[in-house]
């Protein structure tokens, strides 16, 4: 009796230990890799969560009459939100003030345009004087309006000879530069962004995609298909890029998604792509692998295949941020290219995405629009994520000390953190502490610094025992010499000795 | 001549110590072996200048440094993934591609008239491997003292080791096989197929084995069954 009782009371310990358990697993409803990072096997290593869920907006929330349907963008200036909600008609300008998300106005017709409505916007933009320009898509224009929603012109398609004139101009996709540039992804134009100027004359394409091709495939076209085959055949082309997003100053990061896994062997693919004013790709690769997303995934799995950025996004310290609808995760890359976490998965709860197809950025927290929630998910960095960006801002801006403490609180809360193991190194590379430089960079692997503080430390060593090494080489020549002399002296007087004997 | 040296291989062939001098010098032959190739490939199987001791010692220094390499050169010149590395697989991913090399070139040599004996191909091969030895074990060393800038010398040195090698077996089987330079260039070609096949065979060996065991066994699990 007494030992069925004392089972029980076991038994229900342990059950509620393990739902504790569960419980706490549970918190947040993230698995233990949700936030991850590579190292230098290019392996997956779990890390602490960079980003965590702040929270949900939904149309309910913002008091919205009609709710959003299949909205397919997002724009962020300053404290003001954008959201071309496709579905409806409308574009929604929200305000957020700490965690308040509040619905400043609904923005469903421009004064003064013909026609007044639009027609499933597919993106709005907003320039620092709060002009707003939206991507009226099946309208075939971009309308830009003033503060007020008065009219102030629109960008239709170009009368002139390099745009195919029997294809419909379909704009998706815009973003401005600070003169007022107007560069517009329309859908079905492989020659690159159209450019406008500020006045709204077209002034040409920039940024083609290079068509890839192998040579195999342009031996087989060439020779070993009839020109009949060749026409049903679809040709080599370039493609359009999937979204672009601009920096302050003024460059334009795109995204393709158009590519092969092979593709990506040689950086053919060059998914991240980050254009100049004539439309060349300028990235910074500086790491092992360039920013492709995931370096590794399971095959045969339903997930399986590169990452395709569905969208970008570019902090103001050149961090850039891009989200892959493969497996639904986010990628955040220093200006050098390096990665610096990456985090999210497939699914329907919180910080999972499914039908995320808009990445923003408000400061350093990120904002995600979800098309088939109809949502916008708010992500707030941890102490880890903040710690993160304070050591690369500190680290840009020359408080290279400074960024070596944060990066040693990186290093506490991830051991497995090789920027910071790099960091670390060069701060005490600044301050000529050559030996324990060199102990960072090999455990970052990093032969370049390495190189550099051995080199630095060669020198001091050489430098220290120079008086040493000489003394002994010294010594080593001369002792034979006096002793061979010795010698001889001894010899000679022996001789002399002897002869003396003699005579 | 020839009785003066039969007697003076008798009287190094009796006592150990001679023996261990015999070994010594056919050790020390290989430094003649690696700067003057020609000449002392020839000898080396037809004056006997060689022994078979001293090509185990080239085989297994030959595996030895590049086990030493792996694990002890700078991690600026290498980026081997130390923690997955088996030794002894690697050590058998180089030393049995060479024996079926050498045994390959040796079953072929009757095809092609040539004049090698297998003890004397695989000796030649053995010392064709001295300068990989020579290099690449100062070199580990050398990859301590260098930074990554000045690794132009580090990659020349390990180019030079290994060319040196093939050049040293090619001219190694052109003498051991007494042939000329574009007979030793097709027979080479020929080796290489040769050893697949001898692969090929080996493989469909070891199925054939590996079915033919579990139809035993499964016979006598069956009988086992039945009588039980």
């Amino acid at each position: 009796m007494n030992s069925l009782k004392r089972l029980t009371a076991l038994g229900l310990c342990a059950v509620i230990l393990l739902s504790a358990c569960g419980a706490f697993a549970l918190q947040d409803g993230f698995r233990t890799t949700y936030t991850y990072n590579y190292d230098y096997w290019s392996e997956m290593q779990e890390s602490p969560d960079a980003y965590r869920v702040q929270q949900v907006v939904y149309s309910t929330s913002l008091g919205l009459e009609t709710p959003m349907r299949r909205p397919q963008s997002l724009y962020v200036r300053g404290e003001d939100i954008y959201v071309a909600d496709t579905g409806n008609n409308r574009v929604l300008q929200l305000r957020r003030e700490g965690e308040n998300f509040t619905l400043t106005r609904i923005i469903d017709s421009v004064q003064g345009a013909s026609p007044a409505g639009f027609n499933s916007p597919n993106d709005v933009f907003a320039d620092e004087d709060g002009n707003v320009y939206v991507c009226d898509t099946n309208n075939n224009r971009v309308v830009m309006m003033d503060a007020q929603l008065n009219f102030v012109r629109s960008y239709t398609k170009p009368q002139d000879n390099t745009f195919d004139q029997n294809l419909a101009f379909l704009p998706s996709k815009l973003v401005v530069d600070t003169s007022g540039r107007v560069y517009v992804r329309a859908t079905n134009v492989n020659k690159g962004l159209v450019k406008y100027e500020a006045d709204g004359e077209f002034t040409g394409f920039i940024g083609a995609n290079p068509v890839i091709y192998s040579l195999w495939d342009y031996v087989w076209k060439e020779f070993f298909t009839t020109q009949e085959q060749r026409a049903q055949q679809a040709s080599f082309v370039p493609t359009e890029y999937e979204n672009i997003c601009i920096d302050k100053d003024g460059f334009i990061y795109a995204t393709n998604i158009v590519f092969s896994e092979y593709d990506l062997l040689w950086d053919n693919a060059k998914p991240i792509r980050r254009l100049n004013s004539i439309g060349s790709d300028i990235l910074i690769k500086n790491d092992r692998y360039p920013p492709i997303g995931d370096l590794e995934w399971v095959e045969q799995s339903v997930d399986y295949g590169p990452s395709k950025f569905k969208d970008i996004t570019v902090l103001d310290n050149d961090i850039y941020i891009a989200f892959d609808k493969t497996r639904g995760r986010v990628f955040g890359y220093d200006p050098q290219g390096v990665m610096l976490w990456a985090f999210g998965t497939k699914g329907n709860s919180e910080g999972a995405f499914l039908g995320a197809v808009s990445i923003e950025h408000m400061g350093t927290d990120l904002l995600c629009l979800d098309e088939n929630e109809n949502s916008i998910t708010v992500f707030t960095p941890t102490e880890y994520g903040s710690l993160i960006y304070q050591a690369s801002d500190q680290y840009l801006k020359g408080d290279y000390d400074g960024s070596a403490d944060t990066w040693r609180e990186v290093l506490k809360l991830n051991a497995n953190y090789n920027l910071a193991f790099i960091g670390i190194g060069r701060s005490l590379l600044r301050q000529d502490q050559f030996a324990e430089a060199m102990e960072y960079f090999k455990m970052a692997h990093d032969r370049e610094n390495y190189g550099r503080a051995y080199r630095y430390y060669r020198k001091e060593m050489i430098e220290k025992n120079i008086g040493w090494v000489v003394a002994a080489v010294a010594l080593l020549l001369i002792v034979p010499v006096i002793v061979r002399r010795i010698k001889k002296i001894k010899a000679e007087v022996a001789e002399y000795e002897h002869k003396k004997a003699l005579s | 001549m020839s009785t003066k040296r039969l007697s003076a291989d008798a009287a190094l062939s009796g006592a150990g110590k001679a023996w261990w001098q015999k070994y010594v010098s056919s050790l020390r032959y290989a430094l003649h072996v690696i700067v003057r190739p020609f000449d002392g490939f020839w000898d080396l199987s037809r004056e006997n200048k060689g022994s078979l001791a001293a090509a185990n010692t080239f085989l297994v220094l030959f595996l030895l440094t590049y086990v030493l390499k792996l694990m002890y050169t700078n991690f600026q010149f290498i980026s081997a993934p130390v923690q997955y590395i088996n030794i002894y697989e690697r050590c058998a991913s180089l030393l049995l591609p060479f024996l079926i090399l050498c045994l390959a070139n040796w079953a072929l040599s009757t095809l092609f008239d040539g004049k090698g004996h297998f003890k004397d191909i695989y000796i030649a091969m053995c010392y064709a491997l001295v300068p990989y030895v020579l290099i690449q074990l100062p070199l580990i060393l050398i990859s301590h003292i260098i930074s990554v800038d000045e690794g132009a010398y580090y990659s020349v040195l390990m180019s030079v080791s290994v060319i040196w090698c093939v050049f040293l077996a090619f001219i190694g089987l052109m003498q051991v096989h007494d042939y000329g330079p574009g007979k030793t260039i097709i027979f080479l070609f020929a080796t290489i197929f040769g050893a697949l096949v001898i692969l090929f065979l080996i493989l469909v060996f070891f199925s054939l084995l590996s079915d033919a065991i579990g139809y035993f066994v499964s016979l006598y699990r069956e009988i086992t069954f039945r009588l039980s």
